[in-house]
């Protein structure tokens, strides 16, 4: 069971490759160039040097949304490509349950913030419950765009410790340090972004469960309209309340 | 069927609001062609939207290449190369087409070739034409862009005029929103202007003081919205179909003469139109009589090659291809790619 996990929805460009328990290879990089000219040559080079025959991978994971727009479609569209060639499944990995399986097994609320720009972040709020061997995810708020003030009020009435991680977390620790009345962490570099690991981990997860889609189907969970929809939604609600 | 020495390309086109894919064979057979156009999901803003337009080309990509192996009766196995519009256009909606092209390349080993958008557009003309052969002038006049083109050989190009602002597309679209026709505007003004007087009203034909193979339509299109508020002021009806009419014979004129002016200072007998402007029914006209009393062959392709689609890319593709042109995963979306 081989699954090649990919995440380009922020930053962060990451792939990596699994086979049952084992990581064969993964390849991350937090750098300034496009999705567009990292994602695939890293993908390429990491199939190199492992000698991957790409036909003996069974699935796709991708981090599916949210984050950037562009981000996300480079890597929707690779996966398309490749499971449209390859003649395999693809599994929509959400991006925050990507995210907070960086930090498994922590007995706190794991709060994956990243920035959505207008005071807003895109967050969801986790929690690890131990079964036989093991701990389930769980999502004690499923992943949404609020405004971050409203997050620190909802984390304030949890009233649980709270570990923080993601590319909102420089952009808004001072707010978190003035107004969160819990007990809270920032997870270090190396698990505080996307890894392609986490997604084609938690993939694994889900394609145990049968939740994949054929590549056809698939399109990224952008959470946001588009700017013009917004306005224009705008522009109804303005004409209905003048009525 | 494909024979032993048979090329053929799977082309991918994603540059602007429609989602195409094509197979053609030997650079001049075109064995399917599959468009899934956006038009009416932008009609409501007033024009194309890139968000929007980007995130239909990701739903419905696979949908349209699979579609256009189907028609061809082909699978990726028959495929020699992936040929995919990596610019001009909009950058969000040519990411789409180049990640998945780039995608389908790694997973099979087929060689991967980027294509200029404009190459593609010019290149129609080599579908339904057998004899066409470089080297000839073309006129791309579309919603984008507006160039007056040497085509040297296959994939090389001299570009001797362009437009200093407004692309001749676009100044269709502005006038017919100016009108209350709506988007798109070209089919519309078309249209209406069969109905009209095209020497009602006197519209500029602007020249480019410094290279006369240059447009410029702004001046047009600004001389069009002046008639129109003078005409309010005064209180009088406009006839919508006489300033269709007039405003697209002031824009026809201008291409024509331009065009036919370079077609014989460069010595060529050749000449051909491309881009979305080109299936405009007057135009052809236009060009069809003035070719005639000139002595140039006059090349136009079909309305479904003139639009956004794949075959021309697939056309262009092949060219490159035999040349060995072949780009690497690391091909990046250019939205103001160079000619």
């Amino acid at each position: 069971m081989k699954i090649l996990g990919m995440d380009s929805s922020g930053l962060v460009a990451s792939v990596a490759i699994m086979e049952d328990n084992v990581l064969l290879a993964e390849y991350t990089t937090d750098y300034k160039k496009t999705h567009s000219q990292t994602l695939l040559p890293m993908l390429d080079e990491l199939k190199n040097m492992i000698e991957l025959d790409m036909s003996t991978i069974d699935a796709i994971a991708i981090a599916a949304g949210p984050g950037s727009f562009t981000g996300l479609r480079i890597g929707s569209a690779t996966a398309k490509g490749l499971g449209l060639a390859l003649k395999k499944p693809l599994i929509e990995v959400p991006t925050l349950e990507g995210l907070a399986w960086n930090l498994w097994g922590s007995d706190r609320l794991i709060c994956p913030i990243m920035d959505a720009r207008r005071g807003q972040v895109y967050t969801g709020v986790y929690e690890f419950v131990a079964e036989q061997e093991t701990f389930v995810m769980k999502a004690v708020m499923e992943q949404d765009a609020c405004d971050i003030k409203a997050l620190i009020e909802k984390l304030n009435a949890m009233g649980r410790p709270v570990i923080f991680l993601g590319d909102g977390v420089p952009v808004y620790q001072n707010l978190i340090r003035d107004l969160l009345q819990v007990s809270f962490s920032f997870a270090p570099a190396g698990n505080n972004r996307q890894r392609a690991a986490s997604v084609a981990a938690l993939g694994a997860v889900y394609f145990a469960q049968g939740k994949v889609v054929d590549a056809r189907d698939h399109q990224p969970e952008y959470l946001r309209k588009s700017q013009a929809e917004q306005e224009q939604d705008e522009k109804v609600k303005a004409a209905e309340s003048a009525q | 069927m494909k024979q032993a020495d048979d090329v053929l390309i799977l082309a991918i086109e994603s540059s602007c609001d429609e989602t195409a894919a094509a197979v053609v064979k030997n650079g001049r057979e075109i064995l399917s062609n599959e468009i899934y156009t956006q038009i009416a999901l932008h009609t409501q803003f007033g024009g194309v939207v890139p968000e929007i337009a980007s995130r239909k080309h990701i739903e419905k990509i696979n949908q349209v290449i699979e579609k256009a192996l189907e028609d061809a009766e082909v699978t990726l196995q028959d495929i020699d190369g992936i040929a995919v519009t990596y610019g001009p256009g909009l950058v969000g909606a040519l990411l789409v087409g180049v990640a998945e092209a780039k995608a389908i390349s790694f997973a099979t080993g087929i060689p991967l070739v980027g294509v200029h958008h404009i190459s593609g557009h010019i290149s129609a003309n080599y579908i339904e034409h057998p004899d066409l052969e470089p080297p000839f002038v073309c006129l791309v006049a579309s919603g984008g862009h507006s160039h007056l083109v040497v085509v040297k050989d296959y994939g090389e190009y001299e570009i001797i005029g362009r437009t200093r602002d407004d692309a001749a597309g676009e100044a269709f679209d502005k006038v017919a929103r100016a009108i209350g026709l709506g988007y798109p505007g070209g089919p519309k003004i078309d249209k209406l202007a069969k109905e009209g007087n095209p020497d009602a009203i006197s519209f500029p034909r602007a020249k480019v003081a410094e290279n006369e193979y240059d447009f410029s339509f702004s001046g047009l299109k600004s001389a069009v919205l002046n008639y129109l508020n003078s005409c309010q002021m005064k209180g009088e009806e406009v006839n919508q179909a006489d300033v269709a009419a007039s405003f697209q014979k002031a824009v026809i004129d201008v291409l024509v003469e331009h065009s036919l002016h370079a077609v014989k200072a460069f010595g060529f007998n050749k000449f051909a139109i491309a881009g979305g402007v080109a299936s405009n029914s007057s135009l052809r006209a236009a060009f069809e009589k003035e070719c005639a009393k000139r002595k140039i062959t006059f090349y136009h392709p079909s309305p479904i090659y003139c639009t956004d689609n794949a075959a021309m890319i697939g056309v262009a593709g092949y060219y490159e291809y035999q040349k060995g042109v072949r780009h690497g995963y690391d091909l990046n979306a250019v939205p103001n790619l160079q000619l």
